[in-house]
């Protein structure tokens, strides 16, 4: 699923050490070398390149990134280096300290991270930023977000596939029963979404469907401006169809005047190891244009460059 | 090594009905006190009686249940004393759900436990329930004390040094206000209490205690009213010692209740390897008597063996 191209003989870390420097030194930089190279290397061999860099050269890689290359590919470059799960941490505590509701982030690496990640990205949160990602979304949320977010930050659901079909009847009704009183944030409603594990979730969500005769997510439409619905809906969409919901976050990033390079950075490379083949077919289907060529067409230079890349272009 | 570990296996083997050779037990927790790895070995090397799932560790219930009278008799603490901490843990969670036990042992567990011990358990508890104890607990603890035992129980809390002191102080006022404006009643509801309880670090807590009593002239435990959560929970992450001598002392007390006494023995064996000295220390200057001497007046037998071997001289 993952689009990453990586050579079939990878040169060894010092080696591309070697070449990483070569990249920044003299008089300019050679973004395409530094492409060449970052961008065809798996989590792993990140790492150890990091890691080798700063044995051999005294210094982090991440800071000769950011002192040679700068801007939207400057943030692409780094967050795509990083460990996917300090990548997060640095992506949510973005999130917390710039919130306004309706952000997603935080949202998306609670739902669309397997638990373990969940979990790696809330151990890299307390090395990077000396406080727990719960506390920091708790003290900067408010009301019905708070409401959901730090549960769900928090949660730490069974990763099993053992599905509870009496239980999905049962919370299934109970959904109901609360979003037709529109009770959004009712604390059962946040307890299922929040503690469930994702295949008794997907079980429920299902039975409402059997059950009601349409879809969870179509009953969290009647005020198309209620952020906090479309908070609930994306948290249902990371959990059932991620790759859709991915699809659409680039979508909205591409289209209309300009590019949020932020959000189309985020979806690229928090994806490209994951499901950015599915994503990319997601994104053919709903939109008749390949990802690849929107992007290319919407963005420029060595940012450009630098997603193409992670596209497996 | 392997001598001692046959004497135990056997002595655990029930006698053919005969009952479990509780002398020999009770030897052993003195020979093997504060060795965590001893025990390890003896489980790894006992697999009719322990068994792992992934990384967890844990008791075969079928033994268990075929040992049950027989374990009875001691009050369950061998089998207590040899399981993994983490697999304790989990099951004294459970049997707040499933048996009756008070809620407070939650509290207990979530907050003396250090973030690593905390995580331990709730995988535990994930291997042996197939649910996650976030989800058990918020589906079957429905009073108003709910949100906060949930908000306990998920928590992974920062275990660095740093703490922010004027954020401190300015929870601390905070707590002061939420505490007067909300009625007794409402207090365990109130958002800005849970959230601050639920998510800051310990070290961070109990800057805020401290700033408490500063600001306000009185210890917050004074504020909290009759509250029995929220002082559990203060007393727990700013004073465990003296929150474990309580216990220990009720469990001694004229009439004192079922779950005062099998706290007695929770107590006592979750505390052996880790802070018994200081507890032992708080214990006398509390109650002005020895907790050795006190075991030793109050209980009987292998029991009292056990206990005393546990608490160590």
């Amino acid at each position: 699923m993952a689009t990453l191209t990586v050579p079939v003989t990878v040169p060894s870390p010092a080696e591309d050490c070697e070449q990483l420097r070569k990249a920044f030194g003299g008089w300019g930089t050679n973004e395409a070398l530094i492409i060449s190279i970052l961008a065809h290397r798996n989590a792993s061999q990140r790492r150890l390149i990091r890691s080798t860099y700063s044995q051999i050269y005294g210094e982090e890689l991440l800071k000769s990134l950011n002192d040679e290359i700068s801007g939207d590919f400057e943030r692409a470059v780094i967050l795509w280096t990083r460990d996917p799960a300090e990548r997060d941490a640095m992506l949510a505590n973005e999130a917390v300290l710039r919130w306004k509701p309706g952000n997603p982030v935080l949202i998306e690496i609670a739902c669309a991270r397997t638990s373990s990640e969940l979990f790696a990205v809330r151990q890299a949160y307390h090395t990077l930023f000396k406080r727990s990602l719960e506390e920091d979304v708790a003290a900067h949320t408010t009301g019905s977000f708070r409401k959901l977010l730090v549960p769900l930050v928090s949660s730490h659901r069974y990763e099993g596939p053992e599905v509870n079909m009496k239980l999905a009847k049962s919370e299934a009704k109970i959904l109901h029963e609360k979003i037709s009183d529109k009770a959004y944030d009712h604390e059962d409603v946040i307890r299922i979404l929040s503690t469930r594990s994702k295949a008794q979730l997907i079980a429920t969500l299902n039975q409402f469907n059997n059950e009601f005769g349409n879809a969870f997510n179509k009953n969290l439409k009647s005020d198309p401006k209620d952020e906090f619905l479309a908070s609930l809906r994306a948290v249902v969409r990371c959990f059932c169809c991620p790759e859709r919901y991915f699809a659409k976050v680039a979508r909205v990033a591409i289209e209309g005047l300009g590019t949020d390079e932020n959000a189309l950075t985020r979806v690229i490379v928090t994806r490209t190891e994951v499901d950015m083949k599915l994503i990319k077919e997601a994104y053919l289907k709903r939109n008749s244009v390949p990802l690849d060529r929107a992007v290319a067409g919407d963005t420029s230079g060595d940012y450009e460059n630098m997603l193409i890349a992670l596209l497996g272009a | 090594m392997a001598d001692e570990n046959q004497l135990l296996k056997k002595a655990f083997s029930g006698h053919g009905g005969f009952g479990v050779d509780e002398a020999t037990m009770v030897a052993m927790v003195t020979k093997w006190r504060r060795q965590p790895d001893q025990k390890s070995r003896f489980r790894r090397d006992f697999s009719e009686f322990f068994t792992t799932i992934g990384s967890i560790e844990k008791c075969e219930d079928d033994y268990l249940l075929r040992l049950k009278t027989e374990f009875s008799r001691f009050k369950n603490i061998m089998v207590l004393w040899l399981m993994h901490p983490w697999e304790r843990d989990a099951r004294w969670m459970h049997h707040v759900m499933h048996k009756s036990y008070p809620f407070t042992v939650i509290i207990e567990i979530a907050c003396t436990r250090s973030s690593e011990e905390l995580l331990g358990a709730k995988r535990a508890y994930q291997a042996l329930f197939d649910h996650s104890v976030e989800e058990d607990v918020a589906y079957h603890i429905k009073e108003n004390y709910s949100k906060l035992l949930v908000g306990l129980v998920s928590s992974f809390r920062y275990e660095g040094s740093q703490v922010d002191n004027e954020m401190a102080k300015c929870e601390a006022k905070a707590l002061n206000s939420a505490i007067k404006s909300a009625g007794s009643g409402k207090l365990i509801q109130n958002e800005e209490i849970v959230r601050i309880l639920t998510t800051r670090s310990k070290r961070h807590l109990k800057a805020i205690f401290k700033h408490y009593k500063e600001l306000h002239g009185k210890p917050i435990e004074e504020d909290l009213g009759a509250n029995l959560c929220l002082q559990e929970t203060v007393k727990c992450i700013d004073r465990p010692a003296k929150y474990f001598s309580e216990a220990i002392n009720n469990a001694f007390k004229e009439g004192a209740d079922k779950q005062s006494k099998i706290a007695l023995t929770r107590v006592i064996i979750s505390r052996a390897d880790v802070d018994m000295e200081v507890i032992k220390e708080t214990y006398h200057k509390q109650f002005g008597i020895k907790l050795e001497d006190m075991i030793t007046k109050n209980t009987h037998g292998h029991y009292k063996d056990a206990l005393l071997s546990l608490v160590g001289k």
